[in-house]
């Protein structure tokens, strides 16, 4: 099936259009993630919603999913960390792939490369919520269903990322899950360069610190 | 400066008026003397289920010779056998109440055999026809005595190839069945408890508890020379510490990961629940392993895992284990939930030093310290009394004062898990499965909530089956319609008659 590009007047309009683009996406991973950057079919707009809903969803899974499946210790629980476990990889995962590719030739660049990934997103809003709602009609014997959706919904989201990341880049297969690979190892570095920086950030400013007490004392 | 001294002042003033204030925490016990644990693992301060009643030293009991290690403990009926195995001897005790004990006989020998007098006997047993068994552990062998202390027969090491020829028969713990078959856990000995036969013949080994290693040492040990290897440790099974046998015949025993093998970790077969094929039965359905504290990371001088020294069950099932590591007791339902843990190490009443026996008359229990030379009894308070009294009416079906009882028990202790589930499963009892899903729930026990869950929907599904054909229906006939509705309206848009109105027009 082939979508004749439209032109849209109205910026709203083309946003509820990108929007449904990302159940295009979904179905059609191929086909779809071309159209979305070379046919200038998704917007970061749509892109930035579906981010919004895939933290929501979890955030609201915390309260509303069954505690047979999710059991929660509130007193420990940082909303902020929370929000950050979905945002900090993602971000990290932008970031890596795109300096990555731009040296070999990809051809996405780093807001596109984020519009993909976050359409690419699209299966854990849209299957987590219903089975969010599931989850509070099932018992312990029939636990397996959920699970074993919940588990398909990060596969199939996992697709949709390599998928796009092929797509939007212009890599063949091989290239694509090679650069994959090399992007999760990007990301690793990353981790470990901040460590290392907050780390020694924090040394040097406990040093001033100390020394600014130190003179303190002593004046 | 002057700020800081402010400030100091403040608080001071603050905590002076605190203490000034609060009598009643000045004369409550210290925290933390009884615990549990909730679902998460977090330690719940209880109120004590058990008080001491008194602590026996041997003047209390009113010995000439003052107790000297003393090692096992049997209890019949009212009669507590204790084994004084420092002075070779067996104290026959009388409880007339927990608050008092009365020395009735001391058995220092026997007659009948070469050698009448014990060498340091470790654990007594006494048959249901007041036969007594001594594990005579100086001597080499288990002695059985009748009532008026003749010798009648004794145990030695057990005829058996696989054992080394030189290893001196050491027995330490003795169980007696119904039909007088003895179990018997001795020193050196890890292929289970030995068992013999009534007549004295040897019947096998039963239970061995399963080979456990480190991965890293199987690995370290794949790459060591021969020589290397010898020098290692042997994977073997560890030994029993200590069993009982309760009402029903099933064997109880505790093994121990001991610190000194540097074991950081629990054992989570702490404790097996024995049947005659010798396969641990255990019932663990609690959200934690029966192994009694969850953290064993080093504090007050104490570190490693619980050590279960002795486990005595009481006749509801509840099984109490004595932890000589950090001198603590803890109690397990049959479903092996927590029923409570208490004690420490100290010299106070209620605190142990070198726990080495538990054994229980009825509810109360009875805890001998070997260095403190010293038996204390300890009484379920009213709290214990109330949790005991849910248990037992729920066992019974009367589930409406179980949970009355529970409730109670809820009253007096917010934080008490079993006391939740213990009201949802008496409103699961009485059909009232909505309310005990909202138990369920507030403790996390996924099981029954499901169990509850299940009755409920179906409740609900029959109370609402015409409801719920409605809105199926609904379901498929409104789309249907609509898409009947528009397959009309674009037939009659397209129809020929108005095209050719419409070119007509045009």
């Amino acid at each position: 099936m082939r979508i004749e590009t439209k032109k849209f007047d109205n910026p709203r309009e083309k946003y509820i259009d990108s929007l449904k683009f990302s159940l295009y996406c979904m179905t059609h991973p191929l086909d779809g993630f071309w159209d979305l950057t070379h046919e200038k079919r998704g917007t970061l707009a749509a892109a930035n919603t579906i981010l919004f809903l895939t933290v929501l969803i979890r955030l609201l899974k915390l309260r509303y999913t069954s505690f047979m499946f999710m059991k929660v210790y509130w007193e420990e629980l940082n909303i902020f960390l929370y929000i950050a476990s979905i945002l900090f990889p993602l971000a990290l995962w932008v970031v890596g792939n795109w300096g990555l590719t731009t040296l070999f030739d990809g051809k996405g660049k780093l807001k596109q490369v984020y519009m993909a990934t976050c359409y690419a997103l699209v299966p854990y809003p849209l299957i987590q919520f219903p089975l969010m709602i599931f989850s509070n009609f099932v018992t312990v014997e029939e636990a397996q269903f959920y699970s074993v959706l919940s588990s398909l919904t990060l596969f199939y989201a996992a697709i949709l990322v390599i998928a796009a990341m092929g797509q939007i880049h212009e890599y063949s297969a091989g290239k694509n899950i090679l650069f994959t690979v090399a992007t999760l190892f990007a990301m690793l570095v990353m981790i470990f360069i901040l460590m290392i920086f907050f780390s020694m950030i924090s040394q040097g400013i406990s040093y001033f610190v100390s020394l600014a007490r130190e003179l303190m004392f002593r004046l | 400066m002057q700020k800081k001294n402010l400030i100091k002042k403040a608080c001071m003033v603050v905590f002076a008026a605190a203490i000034a204030l609060s009598p009643m925490q000045v004369q409550a016990k210290e925290a933390g003397y009884t615990y549990n644990y909730d679902y998460w693992g977090d330690v719940q301060d209880s109120p004590d289920l058990y008080s001491v009643g008194k602590v026996f030293t041997s003047t209390e009991l009113g010995l000439d010779v003052k107790l000297k290690n003393p090692q096992g403990m049997f209890v019949k009926d009212n009669t507590i056998y204790l084994c004084d195995s420092g002075n070779n001897r067996i104290l026959v005790i009388e409880r007339k109440s927990p608050e008092k004990l009365e020395v009735v006989k001391i058995i220092d020998s026997f007659t009948g055999a070469d050698k009448t007098k014990f060498n340091n006997p470790t654990d007594v047993a006494v048959s249901e026809n007041g036969d007594i068994f001594v594990a005579d552990q100086g001597n080499a062998r288990v002695l059985k005595l009748d009532k008026d202390l003749n010798y009648i027969m004794e145990f030695v090491k057990p005829d058996d190839n696989t054992l080394d020829p030189k290893l001196v028969f050491q027995p330490n713990k003795i169980v007696i069945d119904t039909a007088e078959r003895m179990y018997c856990i001795a020193t050196g000995i890890n292929k289970g408890l030995v068992k013999y036969e009534s007549d004295g013949t040897f019947a096998g080994f039963v239970g061995a508890t399963p080979v456990t290693y480190n991965w890293t040492d199987y690995i370290w040990k794949k790459f060591a020379s021969q020589a290397q290897r010898a020098k290692m440790e042997s994977f073997v099974p560890t030994e029993y510490e200590n069993i009982f046998m309760d009402r029903e015949g099933f064997i109880y025993a505790t093994t121990s990961v001991k610190v000194e093998d540097g074991a950081t970790k629990p054992s989570s077969d702490a404790v097996r629940k024995l049947n005659l094929m010798g396969s641990n039965i255990l019932v663990q359905n609690g959200d934690w392993d029966v192994m009694g504290d969850l953290y064993v990371g080093s504090g007050g001088g104490y570190e490693g895992p619980s050590i279960f020294t002795d486990i005595t069950v009481l006749d509801n099932d509840v099984y109490a284990c004595l932890d000589r590591n950090r001198g603590r007791v803890f109690g397990y339902d049959d479903q092996g939930n927590m029923v409570f843990a208490f004690g420490g190490n100290g010299n106070m009443d209620g605190y142990f030093r070198r726990p080495s026996a538990i054994e229980h008359v009825g509810r109360e229990l009875y805890v001998v310290d070997s260095l403190d030379c010293s038996i204390t009894s300890f009484v379920p308070t009213e709290f214990g009394n109330t949790v005991y009294k849910a248990m037992d009416t729920f066992d019974e079906g009367k589930y409406d004062e179980s949970g009355e009882a529970w409730r109670e028990v809820m009253k007096m202790n917010g934080n008490y898990d079993l006391a939740y589930i213990g009201i949802g499963r008496t409103l699961l009892r009485q059909k009232n499965y909505k309310e005990a899903m909202k138990y369920f729930e507030l403790k996390y026990d996924a099981q029954n909530y499901s169990k509850a869950f299940k009755q409920y929907r179906k409740q609900w599904v029959e109370e609402h089956i015409a409801l719920i054909v409605i809105v199926l229906l609904l379901l498929f006939l409104v789309p249907l319609s609509i898409g009947k509705i528009k397959k009309i309206r674009y037939e009659i848009d397209t129809a020929d008659y108005f095209q050719k109105e419409l070119r007509k027009g045009r």
